[in-house]
């Protein structure tokens, strides 16, 4: 086997590299920068380039990372790696790994749907294919986003006519663009909270087209929020620093927005179905176009999804653990409180 | 169903009792009278029968979404209701149809004199006619299980605004046991012929909790101040000869009370009195279960008759001579009570045992209500009522003239055994707990509770929940004993079906002993000591 699961993470013995490792490894590649998959105190890093400043700003301008094209071939012992996109966020990977004609894909996470910010996800053929279960359950079947985008613009129209601010939540790394690159920028002016303004900068630096957005700013005159947009990531829900908006309504943005219960439970006023990660049809539709015999069934609903797997699509799927959370509202807000550090408030210089 | 499926949506997604009360009279202004009725029927808890089986929902929605039973109960799980797991299951639908809400309801009536080939061939293709919001709305209405978060009090409201009519006779209206099918909203609201239902009681007066500091009551002897007796909160009505006895939940409960019937001769026509129906053994009221158990029998024999003797604790009186009193001032309506109460103890002792009247305490400070509240508990009371002299009898729950004033709850340390994943907005998370106490070393469940946690407890439980899983029974889960919660209740009884042999009332989680382990917790003897203790007479 080319692959495999041990306490480290997902380990390629041939040419001795993990992908996305949840302790310190001699060599990782990382699928994507979202904390859960990109962990600190790695001796090397290769990542897809996009993700290289992000990862530098998030774990350490020091650490030794070297970036990869999609589709550019890396040999390390035999082994030909290849990153190839994944469509989850900016510079998301599926690894491709070809060793004597055993190829496999771990694909870290993944969606299908288009999302305008990130280079669509692309099927790659493979025997073994490790797939994320996040939303693996047949009620998760998302709306179109286009739909999506089209009701926040609404909501945001809404909220302007009735004197107040809109104050929309999403991941600060991939959700947070998503959402600004759908904006309608003639409803009002976008403002960002800090740990997005920042990502923001780095994604542009990088190519990204994004409308343009103001950082709030301690100084920012209250006055002006009124009628306007601010994008802010889950950590910011219930604090203090969201009373300087008043009087604002709040929505939040994710897959599990699907489920009443998951909104009525937020304390947001809106819940806007919008997901990062695939939904029950396109997790079906993956892992056929892989073609893949052997499925890995990690974070999420894996047992029903891998069950659903041997049972319908007669493969051998097995479910495996690991430390990834995908998107979970609860845990992914400590989460992104983890990784949101002091520092990562403060302006880039 | 569009427009319904509409506010549904709006009520479901605001708290704001303003918001609320705007979209719905936004709903009655741009609806028809027949849709308009049937919408406050269903706002106010009126449920259609049933005319499908939940078996056929299920089983239908599996054939039109492509998926196994064992994917459904997995879905089911997560989603936590079932109307909305069909709903998310099902196909997108690709035709729109739109219903009339009368129109709708009056098809679902037909269903059940339906072949289930028929019954199938129609919820399928309204299914597939209808959008997300509305197919949810509908798959609640045909499972019975349509709620939204309303009170009777903003329906009342919108009515009130929409069509200029005055809140509490709207309130009045609304009351009894109408039903759509047969009514017409013109009926409902403005009909004043005198041939309207006999039954029909009027709203209950309900009092908050005392949250406002004491000095702010004004003076203590302005208040009427009475026990807060712990039975059945019921009206009895007599007109034209007929007696009705209501239930606070709006529940015709005439026939569970074949004692009162004597009253039909023994109050003047026209007399409608508030009050709580209780067990008493001669002058002493018996706890709450002694109750319980004969009101649950289909036949009352007459050793249950016996055994559970009852009476009305009898708080007000709203009608007298077949006039509507509630806007006199309590002070008066009391003295007529006890007046009518006075007559007939002279004339028809036997109808005086069931009449009692609460007796008022005469408090003129502060210390004394603390004293009585404290002694309250030993009558098999909750508490005190302070109800202002001044006071009109009111519709609904509100602050201000009337107060309720509850003892302090009874409470016993648990430790969290199994673990079930919650319903409607806590689907997804582990919420409904089971609590043991100890029994020699062993633990044995005595309750379970599901509210009083926080959100964020209630997600930090949830993760130690899926962490520290021993076994999985289907959705149920057993953990390691180790967290310890004090559980709040409002009394305790025997209970041969249960392990622990008590049942609780009103359990409810006061708050997580983080700082207890489980060799903290209470032993099942303590429980025992607890109902020795509170069934001793004072």
């Amino acid at each position: 086997m080319l692959l495999k699961f041990d306490p480290y993470g997902i380990y390629c013995p041939q040419a001795d590299v993990y992908i996305d490792p949840w302790k310190p490894v001699k060599n990782a590649i990382i699928t994507h920068a979202h904390s859960d998959h990109a962990k600190c105190g790695n001796q090397n890093y290769l990542s897809h380039r996009i993700s290289v400043p992000i990862l530098k700003f998030r774990l350490g301008e020091d650490i030794k990372i070297r970036g990869v094209e999609y589709g550019e071939e890396i040999v390390m012992n035999g082994v030909r790696i290849s990153l190839h996109p994944a469509g989850h966020i900016p510079g998301s990977a599926q690894i491709r790994l070809e060793y004597k004609g055993e190829i496999w894909v771990a694909s870290g996470d993944y969606k299908l749907q288009q999302d305008g910010v990130s280079t669509a996800f692309e099927p790659v053929r493979c025997q073994h294919f490790v797939t994320e279960s996040t939303f693996g359950l047949p009620v998760y079947r998302f709306p179109e986003a286009k739909q999506t985008h089209a009701d926040i613009n609404t909501w945001w129209q809404k909220n302007k006519e009735e004197g107040k601010a809109s104050v929309i939540i999403g991941y600060a790394l991939g959700k947070a663009q998503r959402i600004i690159k759908h904006l309608d920028p003639e409803i009002g002016t976008i403002y960002t909270h800090g740990a997005v303004d920042n990502l923001n900068r780095l994604l542009t630096k990088d190519g990204l087209e994004l409308p343009s957005t103001t950082r709030v700013a301690g100084e920012t005159n209250k006055a002006l929020f009124k009628g306007n947009i601010i994008v802010a990531p889950p950590s910011a829900i219930g604090t203090p620093w969201l009373k300087r908006f008043d009087p604002f309504s709040v929505a939040i943005c994710s897959g599990w927005m699907q489920l009443r219960g998951t909104r009525r439970r937020k304390s947001a006023d809106r819940g806007f179905v919008l997901s990062d990660h695939a939904d029950w049809d396109e997790l079906n539709t993956a892992v056929k176009e892989t073609g893949a015999e052997n499925v890995y069934v990690t974070h999420g609903y894996k047992s029903v999804f891998a069950k659903w797997l041997r049972e319908e699509l007669h493969l051998n799927a097995v479910e495996v653990d690991t430390l990834y959370e995908g998107e979970s509202l609860n845990e992914g807000e400590a989460k992104e409180n983890n990784n949101e550090t002091d520092a990562e408030y403060e302006e880039i210089r | 169903m569009k427009k319904f499926a509409e506010l549904f949506t709006e009520l479901d997604q605001t708290t704001k009792t303003n918001a609320k009360i705007d979209a719905l009279a936004d709903y009655f202004a741009a609806s028809d009278k027949a849709d308009a009725l049937w919408a406050v029927a269903l706002l106010t808890g009126k449920k259609p029968k049933r005319t499908v089986k939940t078996s056929e929902l299920k089983l239908w929605s599996m054939q039109l979404a492509g998926v196994n039973e064992w994917l459904f109960e997995e879905s089911y799980h997560v989603v936590g209701d079932l109307a909305e797991t069909i709903t998310l299951l099902l196909p997108v639908s690709e035709t729109q149809a739109d219903y009339s809400l009368s129109g709708m309801m009056a098809l679902l009536k037909t269903l059940d004199m339906k072949t289930e080939e028929e019954r199938q061939q129609i919820i399928k293709e309204i299914w597939m006619q209808l959008n997300t919001p509305e197919r949810f709305v509908f798959n609640k209405l045909i499972t019975g299980s349509f709620r939204v978060g309303v009170s009777q009090q903003l329906v009342i409201k919108a009515l009130a605004k929409n069509y200029k009519l005055v809140e509490s006779n709207v309130a009045h209206r609304l009351m009894g046991n109408w039903i759509p099918e047969t009514s017409s909203l013109e009926n409902l609201l403005f009909n004043t012929d005198s041939t309207e239902d006999l039954s029909k009681p009027y709203p209950f007066y309900l009092a908050y909790q005392l949250d406002v500091p004491m000095e702010t009551l004004g003076n203590i002897s302005d208040w009427q101040i009475e026990y807060k007796y712990d039975g059945i909160r019921g009206q009895i009505i007599v007109r034209r000869g007929e007696l009705f006895v209501w239930s606070r939940g709006e529940e015709l409960m005439t026939d569970k009370f074949p004692e009162f019937e004597i009253l039909k001769e023994a109050l003047p026509d026209g007399t409608v009195i508030d009050g709580e129906i209780l067990p008493f053994n001669g002058d002493e009221p018996m706890p709450f279960h002694v109750m319980q158990t004969r009101i649950g029998r289909k036949n009352l024999s007459k050793k249950s008759l016996a055994d559970a003797p009852l009476a009305m604790m009898c708080y007000d009186l709203l009608e007298h001579k077949g006039e509507d009193i509630r806007m006199l001032p309590m002070s008066e309506r009391r003295a007529m009570l006890e007046t009518i109460l006075e007559e007939i103890k002279e004339k028809n002792p036997s109808a005086n045992a069931i009449l009692k009247i609460s007796p008022v305490f005469a408090c003129s400070t502060a210390e004394e209500m603390i004293v009585l509240r404290e002694a309250s508990r030993d009558r098999m009371c909750e508490g005190l009522m302070l109800k202002h002299k001044d006071s009109l009898y009111e519709a609904g729950r509100r602050r201000g003239k009337w107060w309720k004033w509850k003892i302090d709850p009874l409470t016993v340390d648990g430790v969290l055994i199994y673990a079930q994943r919650g319903h409607g907005r806590r689907a997804d998370l582990y919420t409904d707990y089971t609590f043991a106490v100890w029994s020699g070393d062993e633990l044995v469940a005595f309750t379970k509770a599901y509210s009083g946690l926080t959100d964020k407890e209630l997600v930090e439980v949830d993760s130690w929940v899926k962490k520290n899983t021993k076994e999985k029974f289907g959705p149920v889960r057993s953990v390691t004993p180790e967290l310890v919660f004090e559980i709040a209740f409002e009394g305790i009884n025997p209970s041969p079906r249960h392990k622990s042999g008590v049942a609780l009332r009103f359990p409810r989680i006061l708050r997580w002993r983080k700082d207890k382990s489980i060799n903290d917790a209470n032993h099942k003897e303590d429980l025992l000591d607890l109902i020795q203790q509170l069934s001793k007479p004072a």
